[in-house]
């Protein structure tokens, strides 16, 4: 149980891949105007790095060093095509949403960044719970970023109008710039200032 | 007397906010009225130290002062551009003081709600952090109401000072730490956040006393954007009579200013100057292209449009976010000019370029300090390789 909870809760708080590691900013930029591909993203995240660190983990003892990149990269492009297929065919609206950034999970830093630091060097079961972690540590990031962004951007949530219409009838307007791609750079790193705050010892030493 | 009353006040409420006294967590906000009405009297106890009559406190007041011509030019003229659009004109209505009165009711809440949000940031942060507080918010304060169309919703101009406070100057550690423009960074907030109350025809004279309606009339910058010439003249582009942003209209007025910044030697002449080189060299390499209206637009109506005039005295000579090496402040505003015109001219979906070469350049200006002095380093080396060897012989 401690070893579940080492593995899988801390990455959604102090090992967090995007608040700490600071790995997977492009996509939390390119997929979080509104909540519903961000939700998508993260599951499809989640599922491929958990995957991908478990088969690369019953491979590690015959994988030769010198090629591991190839091979790790062969087997998370596999799942990110089969993750891109599954999408495609039940979920087509949020597939053409999402558009090629399904396609360049393969890139996701945090994918490789696992596999090297944790997969090549534990068992399956220890690796499938760490990138398990790890992708909902991304996840909840994507979330509450997409949830800031979509409801002061647009009025509203999962595509419902939250903000009512008398709000726009007294003058009330969205906020334009919270579509636009800086805004979930900025919300990232108000994040990690609360973070931050919150937990004085997570501050680097000021020389 | 009366100072002597006041000092004599603070004197006795002091212990109160000293270490251990009843209100010491208010110390920072004590400390900041004590320093505003008086110059602190601490000394410095060891080593030399040069002090000068001029501290962050004066220098501050020195620019707010200087931009009190363009804000009063600005008060007028909303009431004017009011007026003269007004369908029910009637000729009695246009007197100086009627004018000015209207202007002066329009720009006192927007004057209120940006020094009451973002001091009451200041102090919080201040208080928190057990900083002093900084002056620095007096002019940002001050600039900010000035540089937006004068029918912003006041809640959206609250929440472009809380932006500006917050994300563009708090999070780097206050005044002197931030290092782009906290007034340019609260416009531009709402030039992206609310485009449509920023930009366009219908945002710049007020309908009312109160509302936030407008009545249509377009900028010379929007005119040129859309491919027409200004309707308006050199002149009165010159002294102001124009729509456009509350107080950066007259040309005049800001020049006023620009003489008391530059004898008192607070702003920088050389960014002032290079700015304006930029932009008028800019200006001529388009009118030398002259493949469209706005190109052939005479080089020196940029001055005269927009905020080129505002934001060359006011904002590029901000000493925090500025260049600091001599030769790096030629380069900075000189780029600042230039980029300005550009952005007007190739891109009118942004006519108002100045706003964003400066904060480009001010992105831009660690980076040019950083040349310039590694140049200055390497000649000086290069000389003393030099002058041992000649002796060496």
């Amino acid at each position: 149980m401690s070893n579940f909870k080492k593995l899988v809760i801390e990455p959604l708080r102090k090992t967090n891949p995007v608040t700490v590691l600071v790995l997977g900013i492009c996509s939390c930029l390119a997929v979080t105007a509104q909540l519903k591909p961000a939700l998508v993203m993260g599951a499809s995240v989640t599922v491929v790095t958990a995957l991908s660190n478990f088969i690369i983990s019953l491979l590690r003892k015959g994988i030769p060093s010198r090629i591991r990149i190839i091979v790790q990269l062969v087997v998370v492009a596999a799942l990110v095509i089969l993750i891109d297929q599954f999408l495609k065919a039940f979920a087509y609206d949020v597939s053409k949403q999402l558009s090629v950034y399904v396609g360049l999970i393969i890139t996701n830093c945090i994918i490789m960044g696992r596999l090297e630091a944790f997969a090549l060097s534990h068992g399956p079961w220890e690796s499938f719970l760490d990138g398990l972690g790890n992708g909902l540590g991304y996840s909840l990031i994507l979330v509450v970023v997409a949830f800031f962004r979509e409801l002061l951007g647009s009025g509203t949530l999962l595509g419902y109008q939250v903000i009512p219409q008398s709000f726009y009838e007294a003058g009330y307007m969205n906020n334009g710039l919270m579509i636009l791609p800086p805004m979930a750079l900025i919300i990232v790193g108000v994040i990690i200032w609360i973070q931050r705050t919150r937990h004085p010892e997570m501050q680097e030493n000021q020389n | 007397m009366k100072t002597n009353s006041i000092r004599r006040f603070i004197d006795k409420i002091k212990p109160n906010f000293t270490e251990g006294g009843k209100f010491a967590w208010l110390q920072s906000t004590f400390e900041a009225f004590e320093t505003f009405a008086f110059t602190p009297n601490r000394v410095t106890k060891n080593g030399c130290h040069v002090r000068d009559a001029i501290d962050l406190k004066r220098a501050m007041i020195m620019v707010v002062i200087a931009l009190v011509p363009a804000m009063l030019f600005g008060m007028w003229n909303i009431g004017y551009q009011h007026y003269i659009s007004s369908p029910d004109i009637v000729n009695c209505q246009l007197s100086i003081i009627n004018c000015f009165w209207f202007g002066f009711l329009r720009m006192l809440p927007m004057l209120a709600v940006s020094y009451i949000v973002g001091l009451s940031i200041e102090f919080t942060f201040a208080q928190i952090r057990h900083h002093e507080v900084n002056e620095g918010f007096l002019v940002t304060g001050f600039i900010i109401p000035m540089i937006v169309p004068v029918t912003t919703p006041l809640w959206q101009l609250a929440l472009a000072v809380a932006f500006a406070v917050i994300i563009g100057k708090e999070v780097f550690g206050g005044t002197g730490m931030n290092f782009l423009n906290p007034a340019l960074v609260a416009r531009t907030f709402l030039f992206f956040a609310y485009p449509t109350r920023m930009s366009g025809d219908n945002v710049w004279i007020a309908a009312d006393l109160w509302g936030t309606d407008a009545i249509t009339g377009a900028t010379p910058l929007g005119e040129l954007a859309a491919g027409i010439r200004p309707t308006a003249s050199a002149l009165d582009m010159f002294i102001g009579t124009i729509p456009g942003s509350t107080c950066e209209t007259s040309v005049i007025a800001i020049a006023l200013g620009a003489t008391l910044l530059l004898v008192t030697g607070i702003a920088s002449w050389r960014i002032m100057l290079s700015v304006i080189l930029g932009g008028g060299l800019m200006g001529l390499l388009f009118n030398a292209i002259s493949a469209n209206e706005y190109m052939q637009v005479p080089f020196y109506y940029h001055y005269l449009m927009g905020g080129f005039a505002f934001g060359a005295v006011f904002m590029a000579t901000d000493p925090v976010t500025a260049a600091q090496t001599n030769i790096g402040k030629w380069i900075y505003g000189f780029l600042i000019g230039a980029f300005a015109v550009m952005l007007r001219v190739i891109n009118p979906a942004y006519p108002e370029g100045m706003m964003l070469a400066i904060l480009l350049m001010n992105c831009f200006a660690p980076l040019i300090d950083h040349c310039v002095i590694a140049r200055n380093i390497r000649m000086r080396q290069k000389r003393t390789l030099v002058t041992s060897k000649a002796s060496a012989k």
